[in-house]
């Protein structure tokens, strides 16, 4: 069905039910997500994504459109409040990008430019997080995890359908665990679509590394702004 | 064992050659700049070099004071910038943070360890006497002649329990990340303020690697 919204100040049609994030980014108005990928089912963890929809702040990847939304994503407040998420993510946990495998290819740090981080406004905490390198083809560098559910949801045993990736506790104390005998029997491009799908660089698989020179990586070539709308062009 | 302290002769106390009045009077009209480094790896400072001619576009606007093109180690009269490359990591990074805070009109973080400690705050995950311990006691180049000990001299300055950024020290009033930050950017900054614009670091320069 056919119907109108308004976004920022613009009148659009659109479907109803869709995606507000994509609805958005179909109209050239990009909306930073770390958790959410088009496709997918939402998670809505990192709320990075967040707008104003009729007045009140909610995650656009959890919001499907309704006829006479009026939807705010270009103001001041909302925008710094985006930024704040965003910094806290770095505060939180330990985001070394000059030696972090994933740097020029994470989604955190695109997203990180995207609003404009110079610091985080947040002191950092710098908490001590072991590593974990116990399975044959992959390790954690927890330092860099945003707890985005994503490897939880979305990495399963192919033959079982069970989980391989989970978070253990809760708050300062949560940690990314790996089911070590799944992870071991993982094909090697399940472990490549792992490592790519984690939007940092959490999920690393073993014996890559570094693979392209600076200038040349991911988010380099093209912001992660114009491959978010260049996608929904598609 | 520790030898008496000597006497200390800062390095912008001795004796120079005098400039001629004019092109002093000519100096001292312009905006003064200033840059040092704390706990870093002075690659920051070398991206400060390397606005190369970039830097003479504004030479009849600025005067750099202290800088690595001139090793003194406090700034000999107020500036209007200053940018500060490291975090903080011991006593006497604090001092000349501190000094530089009361004269400069602007302070900048430069690169990483500035804004948030950077390589060096690696250590903040380990106490402090687990890092001395590996650094000086087991460490694989020890001395081992001598019994291992860990150097302290009131000529050495102390170290703190972290390494900081400086905005927990003293205000900051701007950030450049990046490891090092591009000339470009630290460029783009020093443009903006020289010509009484805005800071505005546009998205294309901001990195953090
Ligand atoms: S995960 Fe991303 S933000 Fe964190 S250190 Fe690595 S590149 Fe930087
Ligand atoms: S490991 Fe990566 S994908 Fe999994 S929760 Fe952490 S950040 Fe998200
Ligand atoms: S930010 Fe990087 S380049 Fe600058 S001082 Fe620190 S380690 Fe060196």
């Amino acid at each position: 069905m056919n119907i109108r919204i308004t976004l920022d100040g613009k009148e659009i049609e659109t479907t109803a039910g869709t995606l507000l994030v994509d609805v958005a980014a179909d109209n050239g108005v990009y909306i930073p997500t770390l958790c959410y990928q088009r496709g997918k089912p939402c998670l809505g963890t990192c709320r990075a994504c967040s707008v104003r929809v009729n007045g009140n702040v909610m995650a656009s990847c959890t919001v499907p459109v309704a006829e006479g939304m009026t939807v705010e994503v270009d103001a001041a407040d909302l925008n710094d409040m985006r930024k704040a998420l965003v910094e806290l993510l770095f505060a939180e946990g330990n985001h070394n990008c000059p030696s972090c495998e994933k740097s020029g290819r994470c989604e955190l740090q695109a997203v990180g430019y995207e609003v404009g981080m110079l610091v985080s406004r947040f002191p950092y905490r710098f908490p001590p997080r072991t590593r974990e390198h116990v399975a044959k083809y992959i390790w954690l560098e927890r330092d860099r995890c945003i707890f985005c559910q994503r490897c939880v949801e979305f990495v399963r045993d192919h033959e079982t359908g069970r989980k391989i990736f989970t978070i253990d506790d809760r708050g300062t104390h949560a940690s990314i665990e790996i089911d070590v005998a799944l992870a071991d029997r993982m094909p090697p491009e399940q472990v490549r679509e792992a490592a790519e799908l984690c939007p940092v660089g959490c999920i690393i698989a073993k014996g890559v590394g570094y693979d392209k020179p600076i200038g040349q990586r991911k988010f380099e070539v093209k912001s992660i702004r114009e491959r978010t709308l260049e996608r929904s062009r598609k | 064992m520790t030898r008496p302290i000597q006497p200390e002769i800062p390095s912008h106390t001795l004796p120079a050659a005098t400039l001629d009045p004019q092109t002093r009077a000519k100096r001292e009209e312009k905006i003064q700049v200033a840059m040092i480094a704390l706990c870093g790896c002075w690659g920051c400072t070398l991206s400060f070099l390397d606005m190369d001619e970039n830097l003479l576009r504004l030479l009849d606007k600025i005067n750099i004071t202290r800088s690595s093109l001139t090793d003194v180690k406090r700034i000999p009269h107020r500036c209007a910038i200053g940018f500060i490359e490291g975090g903080v990591a011991n006593d006497e990074n604090i001092e000349t943070l501190e000094h530089f805070r009361e004269n400069c009109d602007i302070l900048i973080s430069v690169g990483a360890c500035a804004v948030w400690g950077g390589v060096p705050a690696m250590r903040n995950m380990v106490p402090l006497g687990e890092c001395l311990k590996e650094a000086y006691l087991d460490a694989p180049t020890a001395e081992t002649d001598a019994p291992p000990r860990i150097p302290h001299h009131p000529d050495i300055p102390k170290i703190t329990t972290h390494v900081y950024p400086c905005h927990e020290v003293v205000k900051m009033d701007y950030f450049i990340p990046g490891c090092p930050p591009d000339a470009a950017s630290i460029f783009k900054v020093l443009d903006d303020l020289v010509n009484g614009r805005e800071v505005d670091l546009p998205t294309s320069l901001i990195r953090y690697d």
